[in-house]
Formats: C-alpha cells, structure tokens, sequence
C-alpha cells in the first residue's frame, strides 16, 4: 500500500489533503473537547471550552473531512465497484464518519442544552455524557486513522 | 498486514497526535487571551500538560517511526528529496516548538509569583503575558511548518 500510495495520481492529492486536514481537526477538536471536560472538575469554563471544541473545531473538521472523503472515493473511482469489492478499510472509514457524525450531532445537543443549563448551576450531568460520546468518538475516530493508514485486508 | 503497515499506521496516528496537541494549544490560546486572573492562568496547566504530551508522542512517533519505514520500504530512501524536505522541517518545527512552549510559560510562571504573593485578583502584567503575540506568532509557523510537512509526504516532490 505504500507503494501504491507512492505512485498515487497528483489529482488524488488535493482530495486527499481535505480528506486529511479534515480527519486531523477532527481528532484534535476530540483530543481538546476530552481533556477539557474530563479535567474541568466543575470549573465552567472549562466545560465551556469542551463544548465549544466539539462545536467550532470538531464539527467543521467533520464536515471538511467527509466531504473530502467522498471526493476521494469518486476520485479513486470506487463508487464505480460493487460493494463486494470493497476493501474493510475503506467501510470501517465509512463507519466511523456516518455513525460518528451521528454520535457527535447528539453530543452536540446533549452538551448543547448541559451548557445551557449552567447559567442555572445544573447540566453537569449532561456534559459528563458528551465527555463519554467523546470518548467514544476518539476512540472510534483512532480505529478509522489505524485502519486507512495500514489498510488491512 | 505486514510489519511495515502497522509502522505506516503508527506513523500517521503520531502524526494525529501531534496535530491534535497543536489544536489543543490554539484552544488554549484562544481561552488564554481572556485570561487576567492566576487561579484563571494556573487552572489551564493540566490540560497544558496533555498538549505537551500529545505533541511529545507525535514528534518521536513521527521521526521514529518515519525513519524505519525510510529504511524498510524499497522504494524510499534517506536521501529522497521529500524524506529531506520533512526531516528538515521536522526539527526546525521541533525548534520552533520549543521556543513556542518557553513563550507560553511565562504567563504561568508570572501566575505562580503572583498567587505566592497573595495576590489573586486580575493583573495587567499576566494577562499581557497571556496574550503574548510571539508566542502567537511561533504557534502559527509551528502550525505552518507542520502544514508543510502534510503537504510534502502527500506529494513526495521529486520522488
């Protein structure tokens, strides 16, 4: 795969630097919105900033990289195979982006209406719960990285 | 998979990481900017850490294991002009970085002298350091230089 990658057409490589610059935001939005309301210990401004990493940096990533993610997959022309040809790596990234982007618009609204609800002292509760989809999402996002670098299968 | 995709795969997952540790610093420079108070200043340490250690592992991830696979795969070489251009890169971004870091440490260190002196509230001085723009400035070449390396493994010029 390397070698392929090595004589991969210079028209694949813009769609790829989206895809990835996208995927890179992605997990550092995650990493940031992580640390941030694991390590908050109530302070809300840390709260805050782990709401707002998910929202301004995780969400346009996610947008960016699947948008380039489906540039490239129309580039490579595997949209012209049938779904058996497929290889894993490529349905594990599309896994992880669709059911992903679903998890985070949910964390999104669940840590939506917790950041909300502090101006009242309360929504604790619901940040710990965007904390664990964000856990989830990284965890699930590093699967996807592993699995379009080494491309098993 | 073969040994030298799962090197690949640590590779580009370094790669992550060390772009997720700069992310996590522009949200701290972000927060930071707003920032006059040491308890304010001081409560950002933590997750300072977790930058420090998320670019710490990219950065030996990325050289380590990019110099085996310059090694191990046939078809690249140490002296291909794309593997030059990215070791060049890698350690002035790495020099880069490290001046960045000792830029941001002086508005925590400042933080430090002043809650010794019992003085909690705001301050003009810390959050001027907070604020400081070349620190600013060393974090977006770092950024920049890290952009650059992208670019070049994804278009290997001259390979």
């Amino acid at each position: 795969m390397s070698v392929l990658a090595a004589i991969r057409p210079d028209s694949w490589n813009f769609p790829l630097l989206v895809h990835l610059l996208g995927a890179l935001v992605v997990v550092g939005g995650l990493v940031t919105a992580t640390a941030s309301l694991a390590l908050a210990k109530g302070e809300a401004r840390l709260l805050r900033l782990g709401y707002w990493s998910l929202l301004a940096i995780t969400l346009p990533g996610w947008i960016v990289m699947r948008l380039g993610a489906q540039w490239i997959y129309s580039k490579e022309h595997w949209d012209d195979l049938p779904d058996r040809l497929i290889p894993s790596w490529i349905g594990i990234g599309f896994l992880v982006a669709d059911f992903g982007g679903l998890i985070l618009l949910v964390s999104l609204i669940v840590g939506g209406v917790g950041v909300y609800r502090m101006r009242d002292g309360k929504g604790s509760r619901l940040l710990k719960a965007t904390l664990v989809f964000s856990v989830v999402l990284l965890a699930a996002c590093l699967v996807a990285v592993w699995a379009m670098a080494g491309k098993p299968s | 998979m073969r040994f030298d995709d799962w090197m690949l795969a640590f590779h580009v997952l370094s790669a992550f990481s060390l772009v997720a540790g700069l992310i996590l610093f522009w949200a701290l420079i972000v927060v930071g900017r707003r920032t006059d108070t040491p308890a304010g200043t001081l409560s950002l340490n933590p997750l300072a850490k977790v930058g420090s250690a998320t670019v710490g592992i990219g950065m030996v991830g990325t050289i380590v294991f990019g110099l085996w696979l310059a090694f191990s795969i046939g078809n690249y070489n140490l002296w291909d002009a794309w593997i030059i251009i990215a070791l060049v890169l890698w350690f002035v971004g790495a020099a880069v970085g490290r001046k960045t870091g000792e830029a941001f440490l002086e508005g925590p260190r400042k933080a430090e002298e002043l809650q010794s002196a019992g003085q909690t509230g705001p301050n003009a001085e810390l959050l001027a350091l907070n604020r400081t723009s070349r620190g600013l400035l060393l974090h977006s070449l770092t950024s920049l230089i890290v952009l650059l390396i992208l670019i070049d493994m994804i278009w290997k010029p001259w390979a």
